[in-house]
């Protein structure tokens, strides 16, 4: 028991080694903030003089220009295409890459150090580096953006899978192997049910994702609908620039309604 | 009664046959469909094999010949990411008040809503190359996109949090006379505070990884310095880059993850 005589005659909600530690903190973002302000190669001119070009910017985007209304919606519907594609892909090559890459299921170590690689390059490169890198493979085109969203993918899913297997209950893969099953047979009735559920999420969300990512894979030659925008922007063509954000927004919010639809069924 | 059959079949996914076999004509039929439909230059993409193997080998090995070109790109990007931190993350503070629903009415709401979802569904590049053409190349361009991006998702789950809050704090809050500073002040933001820095450093993170990207575009950082090296086919320097990058990016996320683990 403490006596009573041995409270303190304030109270302070920290005590003072607490105190020294979030002074320090604050100081550390601080300097920081501080050091990046004034390192940063910003024309300050140029800082204050932003809201009035943006404001002159947008101004120059109303009305909007719907001229083109019927090309873009149908590039719209291709980049749809390619998102849609390149997800399917992408979770077809994952499935293997998963399996080798959880460490219950891969046959040995050095499979399981290879997965581990194909999944960390995969998902520590973004997407438009690695549209960059197949645009000068490739060419400009879609087989690039197709690429592109694929190689991002499958570090994202083949991740997500992974885990989901390292997490399965044991004691069905264990029945199975009891009974003489072979090691497909192990594999498609014992861990593919159990981690169906994460499959479907995981593919879902990636592709909503991708539809996203799909978007801008144009402003690097990669097709879809940014190889528009790209073009109108560069003709400072801002009315048409500005349809094509518009209908931009309508796919992407469309799309998380249909991934948010598609979720609550099959889940 | 049937008789029970001898071998026991896996229940299918899909009980309907005409559902289950339709889906899978209507996905093939989608594939052929969208393969046919795009435009796809088949010459263009078997003559891509000699081009990787170029490009392969003028990739390695990686040269970092011109390291403090890429360590004051690198530094750009450290810049662009903490100022656009702290930007994103003070704007977003009423913004996420604004969606926040058990604190705003109803148009206010739908006006915080309204930002939230433009500011999420633009892709940062897109942002970005307004933002290079209204304010010039640069890093300030870069500041501004990554300044919605974080918008985009730091206002977004902080209203969420909001609309968690134990509703008795500000109760007591007002019942003892406080106006709406004092009971936000004291009521809602010791509650918020613990995720809020949470969120700050996951998206301090998250923009050290986008300013990457929104570089190649023109916005400043490591990303230009890669979108150069790429333009004037010094693949060896572009490699040493990107592997930079993905060495950062490894770093950054392992950091922040202590961090949070920490806080959280």
């Amino acid at each position: 028991m403490v006596g009573l005589d041995s409270h303190p005659e304030e109270w302070a909600r920290y005590t003072p080694r607490q105190r020294m530690q979030r002074f320090l903190i604050y100081l550390f973002c601080i300097a920081a903030i501080v050091w990046s302000l004034t390192s940063i190669n910003v024309i300050w001119e140029w800082v204050y003089d932003a809201p009035e070009q943006m404001g002159d910017l947008f101004s120059r985007m109303v009305p909007p220009d719907t001229r083109n209304l019927g090309t873009i919606l149908w590039v719209l519907v291709e980049t749809v295409n390619i998102a849609t594609l390149a997800t399917g892909l992408a979770v077809i090559v994952s499935l293997p890459v998963a399996y080798i890459a959880a460490q219950n299921t891969t046959p040995n170590a050095l499979t399981l150090w290879l997965g581990r690689f194909i999944l960390v390059s995969s998902r520590s490169v973004n997407t438009i580096i690695w549209a960059l890198l197949f645009v000068a493979i490739f060419g400009p085109g879609i087989i690039a953006g197709i690429l592109a969203i694929m190689f991002r993918s499958i570090g994202f899913i083949g991740k997500l899978l992974g885990e989901a297997i390292e997490e399965i209950d044991r004691r069905p893969v264990e029945a199975l192997e009891a009974t003489g099953a072979s090691r497909f047979k192990v594999i498609l009735y014992a861990i593919v049910p159990q981690v169906m559920p994460v499959f479907w999420a995981v593919s879902i969300l990636r592709w909503d994702i991708n539809l996203r990512e799909s978007t801008v894979l144009g402003l690097v030659g990669a097709g879809g609908i940014g190889l528009i925008l790209q073009s109108a922007i560069d003709t400072f063509n801002w009315q048409e620039a500005a349809t094509v954000l518009l209908a931009i927004l309508a796919l992407v919010v469309l799309g998380e309604i249909v991934a948010m639809a598609l979720r609550r069924r099959i889940i | 009664m049937s008789p029970t059959p001898d071998t026991w079949r896996r229940p299918p996914m899909i009980s309907n046959p005409w559902l289950r076999y339709g889906l899978v004509v209507a996905v093939i039929l989608y594939v052929v469909w969208a393969f046919s439909t795009l435009p796809i230059d088949w010459q263009q993409m078997s003559e891509g094999v000699t081009r990787a193997q170029r490009i392969f080998s003028g990739a390695f090995p990686p040269s970092f010949e011109r390291s403090n070109l890429l360590i004051s790109g690198f530094l750009e990007s450290i810049r662009i990411a903490i100022l656009a931190t702290v930007g994103g993350v003070f704007l977003s503070i009423p913004i996420a008040f604004m969606a926040a629903k058990n604190l705003s009415p109803l148009p206010i709401y739908l006006l915080g809503r309204g930002i939230i979802i433009v500011a999420r569904s633009f892709h940062p590049v897109i942002v970005a190359i307004i933002f290079v053409k209204a304010v010039g190349f640069g890093p300030l361009a870069g500041v501004l996109t990554l300044i919605v991006y974080s918008v985009g998702f730091v206002a977004k789950m902080l209203a969420e949090r909001i609309e968690e809050i134990d509703w008795g704090q500000v109760e007591a809050m007002r019942a003892v006379g406080a106006g709406y500073l004092s009971t936000v002040f004291y009521g809602v933001f010791p509650q918020i505070m613990p995720r809020q820095i949470g969120l700050s450093i996951y998206q301090l993170d998250s923009n050290l990884r986008a300013s990457a990207v929104v570089g190649i575009v023109g916005a400043g950082g490591i990303g230009s310095t890669l979108a150069n090296a790429f333009g004037r086919y010094d693949y060896d320097f572009a490699l040493a880059i990107t592997l930079v990058i993905v060495g950062a990016i490894l770093l950054s996320e392992a950091i922040s993850g202590q961090i949070r683990k920490r806080i959280w």
